[in-house]
C-alpha cells in the first residue's frame, strides 16, 4: 500500500487539457455549470493532472467522468461512495472527487451516504440534485417535492422528500454545504472549500433539469425572481450540529453556503495510524519473515 | 505415564493404532472445539495427520454441537465415516450420537449427566464423572469449566498421546491468560490423564510417518487468508457472514503488518465496491462472503467482468438457499459463482480441495486475477473453512507474489481495452505521455473506454472478455488422474469432496476394480482435456453436495455434460449439510457399474 509516489510537477492545467468528450446533457442543463466550476477549481488549486480521480455511479450527472480528461471510473448505480472509499483509503496520494445525482446518492445509495459520512472518509462529493429522475425520463426522486406530478406519481408525489442537509448532519459528515448551479461564484467557493477540507465533504448543488423539471430552483435564483439567501457564517456556529439542524429545517429554497464544518480524524488517518503501529511490531522483518513467524505459531 | 490405570499400555508396535476417529458431543459452550483443536495441534507437531469436522448450532448461544477428530499416522483424507470413540457430555449427546460409533467401539460418557446406557453392538461403555471429577480436581464450584480439558487428559491417556507436548500446547494457550487459569487447566488435564479406565486397554497411536519438522495444523479459512497475503493481496473489504467471517477477522488484524488494510463495510454491496475501488487504484484487492452475500455482490461482479478489473472474491459455501443451513456444508453455489450476475459476464472460478490447498489456490487466484485482469472467485466451503488439518509448511521462497503498484507513465500506444491484447489498466497516479486519461467503465466501450453502442463493437468486446479466459484454460497443465488412468469408472469432483473421493478410489482399486479420480481446481473455465479422459472409462460419476435438480444432474455434472456432450456422465448428490462418507461413494459407484 505504497503512498510514496514521485511528486509530479504541479504545472497549471488548462481547460483544454481537462476537457474530454462533449457532455451529452440536454441543452441548458444545470450540470454544464457544475462541470465548468469543477474545471475552474481544479485549475486554481493546481492539482497534478494524474492525481485527479473522478468517480461516479449512474444517472445523468453521473456521466461526469466521461467529460473530464482525468483518471475516471464510471461505476454501478448507488455505489460511487464505497468505490471512492476504496480508492481514497488505498491511495491517499490521490484527490478523489465523486459526482452523482439525488437518486444515486439519496435513494439507491442512501445507506452508503450515512456510512461514508460517519467514517469521515477523505473525499469530496458533489450531489447534483435536480429533484427528479432524468436519465429514465421523469419519475419521482427522493427529493421530489410533495404534490409534484411525475410518471410514477401521476396524482402528485405522496412520499415526503428526504432532507439531505439534516441527514448529513445526523450521520456525521464533517463539511456540509449547499449551493445553486446558477450561482457560479458561490458554487466555485463551495467546491474549493470542500476540496480543501480534510475529511468527508459534501456539496448539495441544486442543478436544474430543464427537460423534466424546469424552474424547480427558480425560488433560489434572483434572476428568476427568487432569493439567494446566504448562510451568515459570522453568526452561525459552524461546529454546532444543532445549529446546522436548525438551518436545515426549511429548504424551500432555504439558505445557501456552509451549514456545518468541523475537524475530526478521518477514516484514512485512523486506519493509517493502526498500520503504522502494526508496522512497529514487525520492524526490521521482511514480509516473508512475518508470514514465517505466523506459520511458526501454528506448529 | 499414568500409574493408576488398570492395564499397562502395550508396547507392541503391531497393535498400535494407525487411525482413530474421536467424536466429542456436547453443547457449543463446553469448549469441545478447543479439545479438538488441541488434538489437532498435537497431531500437527508430532508428524501425524489430522482432519476434523464440526457442527455448530446457528443459534446465538448454546445448543448441541459436535467436534470429530480423525487422527492418523499416515494419510488422513476425511473426518471419518464412523467414530471409534464417542465422548458424550450430556444425555442428548449420548442419545443422538451413539449410532455414529462403530460396532465394538468405545463410548465415554459423563456419568454425572448421562443416565440411560444402552448395551448394543458390543460398544464398550465407560462412565466417567467429567463434571464432578473436574470440580474435585480444580476445587471450588466452577461448574462446567474445565471438563473439556479433563476429557482431553482422558483421551491422551487412552491413546497414549505425547503428554509432554500436549502440556506445552496447553501452556501456550492458557499461559497467556493468567496463572490461575493455566493451573486449573493443568489440574483438570492431569486428573483426566490419571483417571482409571479399567474396562479397556490403552490404545497407543502409532508414531507419525510424515517427514519434515515444519508441520502446521490449522483450518481452511486461516490458510486461505495466508495464501491471499502470500499472493500479494494488501487490501480487502467485507461484511460479516458465517462461515466467511473468520477470514475478514484474520485479515483485519494481519494485513496492517504487511502495510495493507482490511475494511469492515456497512453491507456486502459496499464491500465489493471498496474492493473494486482499491483494484481500480492498482492494488490487488479481495472481498468475500458466503452464499447470500455473494448474491448481493453479483451486480458489482458483473461490473468487474465488464470493466476487466482484477479482483478476488472468496465464497465460503454453506447450505442454501436463503439463510438455509448457515453452519453446514454444501456445494450449491457453483453455478452462482460461474454465472451469477447479468449479461454475459465471464469470470474465473477455482476451488481448493482441502485446508492445505487453500493456500496454493489463493496464490493462484491472485496470479490469474492480475495476469488476466479478471474477477476470480475462490469457492471454498464450510467443511474446509472450519476443519483442522496438519500438513507441511509452505515454502515461501517458491510460493510468494510480491505486491505491485505500477504507476509508470503510459505511452501513446496505451489503450485501456485493446482488442488484440489482455487489458492492463493504468491506475490513477500514472501519468500519460499524451495527456489523455482513461475512464474505466461498465458501459460497453470501445478500445479507448468511450461508451459505444455499436453492434459489432459489443460483439467484439464480448468475445475479448470470453477469449482471455479460454487462453487461461489453454495454459493449464494436463489434468491429473489419481488411481487408474483408464478403466471402469472415473470419479470427477471439486472442492471438499476430495478426501472421500480419493479414499473411495483407493478402496475400490484395492478390491480389484479399475477406478480413477479427477479433482478439479479449475471449475471455470474447465480444462480442455476432460472429454478425452472421460472416453477412457466405462462410467463417469460426479459426486456433489448439491441437488440433482430438474434433470437429474448436479451443478458440476451439468457443466461437464454441456462441455463434453458425454452421456456417460452421471451424478451422485447429497444435501444433508454433511460431507460424503466413503462408503456412500463406493456404493453409488458400484451401483452404476452394476447397472451397465
Amino acid at each position: 500500500m505504497s503512498d510514496t509516489i514521485s511528486a509530479a510537477p504541479a504545472e497549471k492545467l488548462t481547460k483544454k487539457q481537462l476537457k474530454a468528450d462533449h457532455p451529452t446533457w440536454c441543452p441548458a442543463c444545470g450540470d454544464f455549470a457544475v462541470l465548468a466550476s469543477f474545471f475552474n477549481v481544479v485549475q486554481k488549486l493546481g492539482i497534478p493532472h494524474e492525481k485527479i480521480c473522478v468517480v461516479a455511479g449512474i444517472g445523468c450527472s453521473s456521466r461526469f467522468p466521461y467529460f473530464v480528461n482525468a483518471h475516471g471510473i464510471h461505476f454501478i448505480h448507488g455505489r460511487a461512495l464505497p468505490l471512492a472509499t476504496g480508492i481514497s483509503l488505498s491511495r491517499p496520494d490521490l484527490h478523489v472527487f465523486v459526482f452523482g445525482g439525488d437518486g444515486d446518492g439519496f435513494s439507491i445509495g442512501g445507506n452508503h451516504l450515512n456510512h461514508a459520512a460517519r467514517k469521515n472518509v477523505n473525499l469530496s462529493y458533489v450531489v447534483m440534485d435536480n429533484f427528479v429522475y432524468g436519465l429514465t425520463k421523469n419519475q419521482t426522486s427522493p427529493t421530489t417535492p410533495l404534490g409534484r406530478k411525475s410518471k410514477t406519481d401521476p396524482r402528485g408525489a405522496i412520499d415526503r422528500p428526504i432532507n439531505p442537509m439534516a441527514q448529513l448532519v445526523a450521520s456525521g459528515a464533517t463539511f456540509i454545504a449547499r449551493t445553486h448551479a446558477a450561482q457560479v461564484k458561490h458554487m466555485n467557493a463551495m467546491f474549493e472549500r470542500a476540496i480543501l477540507h480534510p475529511g468527508f465533504a459534501v456539496v448539495e448543488t441544486l442543478s436544474e433539469c430543464t427537460m423534466f423539471f424546469p424552474g424547480a430552483f427558480d425560488d433560489g435564483n434572483p434572476r428568476k425572481g427568487g432569493v439567494f439567501d446566504l448562510v451568515n457564517e459570522e453568526e452561525q456556529e459552524m461546529e454546532s450540529t444543532s445549529a446546522a439542524m436548525e438551518l436545515s429545517q426549511d429548504l424551500s429554497p432555504g439558505k445557501f453556503g456552509v451549514y456545518y464544518e468541523t475537524k475530526r480524524d478521518t477514516k484514512n488517518d485512523l486506519e493509517r495510524a493502526w498500520l503504522t503501529d502494526a508496522q512497529k511490531t514487525v520492524a526490521g522483518m521482511s514480509e516473508q519473515d512475518i508470514l514465517r513467524q505466523r506459520f511458526a505459531s501454528m506448529r | 505415564m499414568s500409574q493408576s490405570t488398570a492395564h499397562a499400555p502395550t508396547d507392541s508396535p503391531s497393535s498400535a493404532l494407525r487411525n482413530a476417529v474421536i467424536r466429542l458431543a456436547g453443547d457449543s459452550q463446553d469448549g469441545i472445539q478447543s479439545v479438538g483443536a488441541f488434538l489437532g495441534q498435537l497431531a500437527g507437531s508430532t508428524a501425524q495427520e489430522v482432519m476434523t469436522y464440526m457442527t455448530i448450532p446457528s443459534t446465538i448461544s448454546g445448543g448441541p454441537s459436535i467436534f470429530q477428530v480423525h487422527l492418523g499416522s499416515g494419510d488422513v483424507l476425511h473426518p471419518g465415516d464412523e467414530a471409534d470413540t464417542l465422548v458424550a457430555f450430556y444425555q442428548h449427546s449420548y442419545d443422538n450420537h451413539l449410532k455414529t460409533v462403530k460396532d465394538g467401539g468405545i463410548c465415554f460418557y459423563d456419568s454425572d449427566q448421562v443416565e440411560e446406557v444402552k448395551e448394543e453392538r458390543g460398544i464398550i461403555h465407560i462412565g466417567v464423572p467429567f463434571t464432578s471429577a473436574t470440580i474435585e480436581a480444580i476445587g471450588g464450584t466452577t461448574k462446567s469449566r474445565g471438563k473439556n480439558i479433563f476429557v482431553l487428559g482422558l483421551l491422551c491417556a487412552v491413546y497414549q498421546l505425547d503428554r509432554v507436548r500436549m502440556s506445552e500446547i496447553i501452556a501456550g494457550k492458557f499461559g497467556k491468560k493468567s496463572e490461575d487459569i493455566l493451573r486449573n487447566a493443568m489440574l483438570a488435564f492431569d486428573a483426566g490423564y490419571a483417571w482409571p479406565v479399567h474396562d479397556i486397554e490403552h490404545m497407543p497411536m502409532a508414531p507419525g510417518e510424515n517427514e519434515g519438522d515444519k508441520r502446521l495444523s490449522t483450518d481452511g479459512n486461516t490458510m486461505l487468508s495466508l495464501g491471499l497475503i502470500a499472493g500479494g493481496v494488501r487490501f480487502g473489504a467485507g461484511y460479516p457472514i458465517t462461515p466467511w467471517t473468520t477470514i475478514m477477522e484474520f485479515l483485519r488484524s494481519e494485513l496492517p503488518k504487511y502495510n495493507g488494510m482490511f475494511i469492515q463495510c456497512e453491507d456486502e454491496l459496499a464491500a465489493v465496491s471498496l474492493a473494486i475501488g482499491a483494484s481500480f487504484s492498482g492494488h490487488l484487492a479481495i472481498t468475500g462472503s458466503s452464499g447470500p452475500g455473494l448474491s448481493l455482490k453479483s451486480e458489482a461482479i458483473g461490473y468487474a467482468c465488464m470493466a476487466e478489473m482484477p479482483l478476488i472474491v472468496v465464497n465460503i459455501q454453506r447450505g442454501g438457499p436463503s439463510t438455509g443451513l448457515p453452519t453446514s456444508v454444501e456445494q450449491s453455489d457453483l453455478l452462482q459463482a460461474i454465472y451469477g450476475s447479468h449479461g454475459d459476464a465471464p469470470r474465473v472460478v477455482i476451488a481448493p480441495k482441502n485446508v492445505e490447498d487453500c493456500f496454493y489456490t489463493a496464490i493462484e487466484a491472485c496470479r490469474i486475477a492480475k495476469e488476466y485482469s479478471t474477477p476470480v472467485l475462490i469457492l471454498s466451503d464450510q467443511a474446509i473453512a472450519t476443519r483442522l488439518e496438519a500438513f507441511q509448511e509452505p515454502d515461501l521462497s517458491k510460493h510468494w507474489r510480491e505486491p505491485t503498484l505500477d504507476l509508470s507513465e503510459r505511452g501513446a500506444d496505451f489503450k485501456p481495452y485493446p482488442l488484440d491484447k489482455i487489458t492492463k489498466h493504468s491506475p490513477p497516479g500514472a501519468r500519460s505521455s499524451e495527456g489523455k486519461y482513461p475512464v474505466v467503465t461498465g458501459l460497453e466501450h470501445d478500445e479507448w473506454g468511450h461508451p459505444s453502442g455499436n453492434p459489432e463493437n459489443h460483439e467484439k468486446m464480448t468475445a475479448k472478455r470470453r477469449n482471455k479466459l479460454l487462453k487461461l484454460a489453454e495454459s493449464y497443465g494436463p489434468t491429473e488422474i489419481y488411481g487408474e488412468e483408464s478403466g471402469s469408472l472415473l470419479f470427477v469432483g471439486w472442492g471438499s469432496t476430495y478426501g472421500p473421493i480419493k479414499e473411495a478410489t483407493d478402496r475400490m482399486n484395492s478390491e480389484g476394480q479399475k477406478v480413477g479420480s479427477v479433482h478439479l481446481r479449475h471449475v471455470h473455465p474447465l480444462p480442455g482435456d476432460l472429454a478425452e479422459i472421460f472416453d477412457r472409462y466405462d462410467h463417469v460419476l460426479v459426486p456433489e453436495m448439491n441437488d440433482s435438480g430438474m434433470y437429474g444432474y448436479g451443478q458440476l455434472a451439468t457443466l461437464l455434460r454441456a462441455q463434453t456432450c458425454n452421456a456417460k456422465i452421471q451424478s451422485t448428490n447429497k444435501v444433508q449439510g454433511i460431507s460424503f462418507r466413503v462408503l456412500e461413494l463406493v456404493t453409488a459407484a458400484e451401483k452404476l457399474i452394476a447397472n451397465k
